[in-house]
């Protein structure tokens, strides 16, 4: 079966690759372009450790067929940090040690970005319905919501 | 496996009357995925319809709202007007999943997935949506009731698709609602959904109404009993009464894990007197 050729943006950089037609762009990401910050969890979009920005919205990249991505702008964790300068939201996860095993933390950070980028006061009931895709077994949330809260905060200030 | 994307709905008619039976539809892909991941489903040919214009669109005709069968659910609730004018459905699509999910999950796909629980669906029937179909002969148009036909069935032909969703002019003294009972806050199935639409006349009497049930029968029900309770009345506690009795009469859910059947049907009916008043209050306040 003949390959398929996609066009994408990834963290602003034009990226092409070949992929199958089984394969989810969670797949093409980890296995072929190798950015593994992405994780796969459930792969049935209930965990959210996966979560990639695609065109402006956030998704579950393990609900996409790497196919659907041609011609889009895709943001991974990756892209998050400028260089060795951590995003906010990144240094108020470690300050709160909002993290244990950090399998799903890639996918909180995604998902917790998405939110400030166009709620940039959150109340903590937004927080926590916004959240609701991403499982953590670990932390208990609470962490993660203050991380985020004051992430909010600081980034107003 | 194969993987197209049509621009047109032609050309994605052509796709899937060459495959017919092995191929799929492909809109946001939240249900499709998880199939083909897990192996419930192996067809041949993946037909993505994201591509065509007017399956990614909202628009307004002649004061009626045409909803892209791919529209995503996040999409439909940042667009106000279609808001204002439903907000039983836009609710309904609301509740579907994660925010992940609803960065990708739409209305088309919510249907034609045929789970008797989908959300979107008792929302969409209240509403009198009707289904803009494409297949070879051209394009025909179907009641939403009349698309799922059973469990992860359709009566879509194998070469057919819904292209977009057609909205009724919302009339003056009219609303809608939609509410699911689930045993949890968010990110969860329904164990029984409800929507109403009702219409007043200038009085305040009933002069249109449509009760449709979720998760309490191999299909959404559209139970007409329960609307003929409510028209002609002043939608008052009587005819709420008489109304739910109907809801529950006509409840033929399984038992499962997420609730037995007696329980099933005493949910629906305390549902569908929780919507009905909601939907009465919308009405009331002028449009």
């Amino acid at each position: 079966m003949s390959k398929t050729h996609v066009s994408t943006t990834i963290n602003d950089d034009a990226v092409e690759f070949l992929c199958e037609p089984e394969q989810t762009l969670l797949d093409v990401l980890r296995d072929d372009l190798r950015l593994t910050g992405s994780k796969e969890g459930c792969a049935s979009g209930d965990c959210g450790a996966c979560s990639v920005m695609m065109d402006g919205r956030l998704v579950c990249a393990c609900l996409l067929l790497a196919a659907e991505a041609e011609g889009s702008v895709i943001e991974t964790i990756e892209g998050m940090a400028n260089g060795s300068d951590l995003h906010p939201l990144q240094q108020q996860f470690l300050d709160h040690a909002a993290l244990q095993c950090g399998v799903c933390t890639p996918g909180f950070l995604i998902a917790a970005k998405a939110l400030l980028d166009r709620n940039p006061d959150p109340t903590e009931t937004e927080v926590r319905f916004w959240l609701a895709g991403n499982l953590c077994r670990c932390t208990g949330y609470d962490k993660i919501v203050r991380a985020v809260l004051d992430t909010a905060a600081e980034m107003r200030n | 496996m194969q993987y197209e994307a049509p621009t047109t709905i032609d050309q994605a008619v052509a796709l899937l009357n060459n495959t017919g039976n092995a191929s799929r539809v492909l809109a946001g892909g939240t249900d499709l995925l998880v199939q083909l991941r897990s192996g419930m489903i192996e067809p041949e040919l993946i037909v993505d319809i994201k591509k065509i214009p007017e399956v990614r669109t909202i628009l307004k005709e002649d004061g009626k709202y045409r909803v892209g069968a791919a529209v995503t659910g996040a999409e439909l609730g940042e667009h106000e007007d279609l808001k204002a004018a439903w907000p039983g459905v836009v609710e309904a699509v609301e509740l579907i999943g994660s925010t992940q999910i609803q960065g990708r999950a739409s209305l088309g796909g919510n249907l034609c997935n045929a789970s008797p629980a989908a959300d979107a669906v008792p929302a969409l029937v209240a509403a009198g949506a009707m289904c803009m179909i494409a297949g070879p002969n051209g394009r025909r148009e179907l009641p939403v009731e009349a698309v799922c036909t059973g469990p992860g069935q359709t009566s879509l032909a194998p070469d057919e698709f819904v292209v977009s969703f057609l909205f009724p002019i919302p009339k003056p003294r009219s609303g809608d609602a939609y509410l699911r009972f689930i045993p949890r806050t968010e990110m969860d199935i329904a164990v029984v959904g409800v929507g109403i639409h009702l219409s007043l006349d200038a009085d305040g009497v009933c002069s249109d109404a449509r009760v449709a049930v979720g998760a309490v029968a191999p299909t959404v029900l559209l139970v007409g009993e329960s609307a003929a309770a409510l028209v002609g009345t002043m939608v008052d506690d009587a005819a709420i009464e008489k109304m739910i009795a109907a809801v529950r009469g006509s409840c033929d859910p399984i038992d499962d894990k997420r609730g037995t059947v007696v329980y099933r049907t005493q949910v629906a009916g305390v549902l569908a007197g929780r919507v009905c008043r909601i939907a009465l209050q919308r009405a009331r306040r002028e449009r």
